[in-house]
């Protein structure tokens, strides 16, 4: 691998490197989690990741769908004090 | 030995607050703009996408300039407002500014090209979906998708409860 250098730092990317990104990335995707003894292939962590990420902007907008009917009974300081007290503990 | 959880400072317990603080925030602000009283399919789905937009801001912002993602998401948001300032008032080319050096840009992605063949494939889909994916290496690719993964969990996380919040109140 050439050492040239393109400002970002990076001059050669070492397989271990990737290896351990894509193992750490393999604990974070709930369908890969299950099988925490088993090393899953990069691409297919990729691709669970990919379907991951899908998924997760797909219930952004569910969500957003849902938040938009209620949102009629949104008070202002009063319930976020209790919201943000529920969601932290 | 059992550490108190309580003990060392979370980071992500800061990055939830920041982002229940200021999404709370905008809600109320949709809500006083667009009331639910006025029902139309356009005005319904106005309030739907202000609301994912929203949500979206609101966990960039949170997150700042310490991530590309961020920052790509971040300066995404700065040229859609000025895309509609243009209409008004004579040409800007602040996309000229706020984005990386092109040149920057070419190198990494020829890089990418060059490097690891089969995983490379793989990736392209990954750097559609990560914001700024295009422009990054392997090694951040991953790393940013992590970071960027998180995130989007904590954002649906709170959201939920937050419909929950309000549908048991209802």
């Amino acid at each position: 691998m050439s050492g040239r250098r393109s400002g970002s730092g990076v001059s050669s990317i070492s397989d271990d490197q990737i290896t351990h990104l894509v193992s750490k990335l393999q604990q974070l995707i709930p369908e890969l989690c299950a099988r925490r003894s088993h090393k899953a292939s990069a691409s297919k962590v990729l691709q669970e990741t990919c379907d991951y990420i899908r998924n997760l902007h797909k219930e952004v907008e569910d969500l957003s769908d849902r938040l938009s009917q209620l949102l009629a009974s949104i008070d202002t300081d009063n319930d976020q004090a209790a919201i943000v007290r529920s969601l932290l503990m | 030995m059992m550490n108190s959880p309580q003990q060392v400072k979370n980071p992500s317990s800061s990055l939830k607050s920041r982002f229940i603080t200021r999404f709370l925030g905008a809600l109320t602000k949709i809500n006083a703009e667009h009331p639910i009283s006025s029902s139309s399919p356009t005005r319904i789905f106005q309030r739907y996408r202000r609301i994912k937009v929203a949500s979206n801001k609101s966990m960039a912002y949170s997150v700042r300039s310490r991530r590309i993602w961020s920052r790509a998401m971040l300066s995404r948001f700065r040229s859609r407002r000025s895309a509609f300032s243009v209409r008004r008032s004579s040409v800007k080319t602040t996309n000229c500014t706020t984005s990386p050096p092109s040149a920057l840009i070419k190198v990494t992605i020829n890089e990418n090209k060059i490097a690891k063949g089969g995983l490379d494939m793989q990736t392209d889909e990954l750097r559609e979906l990560v914001p700024g994916g295009e422009a990054m290496d392997v090694c951040n690719l991953l790393g940013e998708t992590a970071h960027y993964i998180k995130c989007l969990t904590t954002q649906v996380q709170v959201m939920r409860k937050i419909v929950d919040f309000y549908h048991l109140s209802k």
